[in-house]
């Protein structure tokens, strides 16, 4: 195997850091007779961001619900900072596949609205809403209405709102799949100066290998029908490098190969 | 539109059909259509009257009752449906059964449990209004899309704050479409109840003026009622379109 990446191929309950924000413990999950994960022991290290890829129909989003509190597991369970999950919690916000936004609410509430639920006064919230509406380059929408804005610019409301509730993990669904090719790279470059800045853990769920590779710190393969852990890649990736640079690296091309050599047996 | 090149203004159809009207009138081929100027003048002589205005006054009471007891009603219990499947089982047979049945046929029945008054209007102007506002009030309640319901639930809200801050919100549209359509099938309640009641507001006016072949009225009052009408519908759009942006980002 190339050195470009640390694998631990089936060895997935080896693997253990210092700090697990998330700990996931035997997660099973039944849809009636149909079996969608089995077995899903993972740990999630404070201040990454831990990709779950896989094909369509492995259990990628309902794993990532299950942590959000979202779906109930079957069996099993799941430890933000070692307490047990219920329900959803403050400790977690997430970014929906298809935005969640409110098509009633300006770009300023909808960012807000985390903060709205806690109770927090408006003023207070509308201050924190526009800092992180400018971090997410969106400054002077503010009063603008989700159906103004373009796909990729709803998403930057709808990860805006995530940062806004300053829950320590992160959760997306999927954020750019509804976005086109160009913004995409954008927004993955602008991803990656948010977890820099930000320092929060993150767990991402795609389908895009090279979105998997350029944005990971870790990549959680699974594999579909029931979906389980087959194997787990730490790309490496040189993040002082630029982003073309990075998407030309030797090294980065073999993570994706490699993936997809991994992958490609479920592919119809 | 146009019309070799000249812009044809809106209202040029309606002024067409008047002048047709107008000219058929005149020629004095069936008594049934008076010339368009003479119904005119009967209709500005027939606002002017007491008996206009006090059964003007009858039809709007039995109306805005009706249709208030038929929102207040049909609002809550299509919500209800929407979010409760038990609630959906037990009434939306009936719901689908009366919104398309011919609810003039229960009039007379009606009349004999309410008697000849403006009670038995009351309950024509609900029962015709009432079905439609229940069906589109559940529909807009089922069609809130999951994600949001996800994105209160993960947020923290409560599933009351989930209730009124997205459930209802994000229905609005199509409780606010029901209850237009309502008030169209209200204004036919009003006046096919007045008809068969045939002794209180325009329904007794209707019946007098036909009796007595007095078609300048009659047609005065037909399009008194065609225009009321149209203006309801028109008002209740308006304020339609002042949230259409609620329906932009579906």
């Amino acid at each position: 195997m190339a050195n470009a990446a640390r694998s631990h191929a089936g060895d997935p309950q080896g693997v253990t850091t210092d700090d697990p924000v998330v700990q996931v413990r035997d997660i099973c999950k039944n849809y009636g007779e149909i079996e969608a994960l089995r077995g899903i022991d993972l740990e999630f290290q404070r201040g990454k961001l831990t990709t779950l890829l896989g094909p369509s129909g492995c259990g990628k989003t309902t794993l990532l619900k299950i942590i959000a509190g979202l779906v109930p597991a079957t069996s099993g369970e799941v430890r933000i900072n070692g307490r047990a999950v219920t329900g959803p919690g403050p400790e977690r916000a997430f970014v929906f596949q298809d935005f969640a936004l409110m098509p009633w609410a300006t770009v300023q509430r909808n960012v807000a609205f985390g903060l709205e639920l806690k109770g927090m006064a408006l003023a207070e919230r509308n201050r924190i809403a526009k800092r992180y509406i400018e971090q997410v380059g969106l400054s002077g929408f503010e009063e603008k209405y989700p159906h103004e804005l373009s796909g990729g610019m709803r998403q930057r409301v709808g990860i805006a709102r995530a940062f806004a509730v300053n829950a320590d993990v992160l959760l997306l669904d999927e954020p750019f799949s509804a976005v086109d090719e160009q913004n995409r790279r954008k927004f993955q470059e602008d991803l990656l100066r948010l977890v820099e800045l930000e320092k929060k853990t993150f767990i991402f769920v795609t389908h895009s290998i090279e979105e998997a590779v350029y944005v990971s710190d870790r990549i959680v393969l699974l594999s579909p029908r029931p979906g389980r852990i087959s194997r787990i890649i730490d790309p490496m990736t040189d993040r002082t490098a630029s982003p073309d640079e990075i998407r030309r690296d030797p090294r980065y091309l073999d993570v994706v190969e490699e993936i997809w050599q991994g992958l490609r047996q479920y592919a119809e | 539109m146009t019309l070799f090149g000249f812009r044809i203004p809106m209202m040029a159809s309606l002024i067409m059909w008047a002048l047709i009207w107008e000219v058929v009138g005149r020629l004095d081929l069936i008594f049934l259509i008076p010339p368009m100027t003479s119904v005119f003048e009967a209709g500005v002589q027939l606002v002017q009257t007491g008996s206009w205005q006090s059964a003007s006054m009858i039809t709007l009471r039995s109306f805005a009752l009706g249709m208030a007891l038929a929102i207040g009603v049909g609002v809550p219990l299509g919500v209800l449906m929407g979010c409760v499947k038990i609630a959906d089982n037990i009434f939306g047979l009936w719901v689908n059964m009366f919104v398309s049945a011919p609810l003039s046929a229960l009039v007379p029945i009606l009349m004999i449990l309410f008697g000849l008054g403006e009670t038995t209007v009351f309950v024509t102007v609900f029962l015709f209004a009432v079905w439609i506002i229940v069906l589109d009030a559940r529909a807009g309640v089922m069609q809130v899309p999951t994600s949001l319901i996800e994105m209160g639930r993960s947020y923290g809200a409560s599933r009351w704050t989930i209730f009124t801050k997205i459930i209802l919100l994000s229905a609005l549209p199509e409780i606010l479409a029901g209850i237009r359509i309502g008030m169209i099938r209200g204004v036919k309640g009003v006046v096919i109840g007045q008809i068969l009641v045939s002794v209180i507001g325009y329904g007794e006016l209707f019946e007098l003026y036909s009796r007595s072949f007095d078609m300048e009225r009659f047609w005065a009052l037909t399009m008194i009622l065609f225009a009321a009408a149209m203006m309801l519908s028109a008002v209740v759009e308006l304020f339609e379109k002042r949230i259409e942006y609620y329906a932009g980002a579906r």
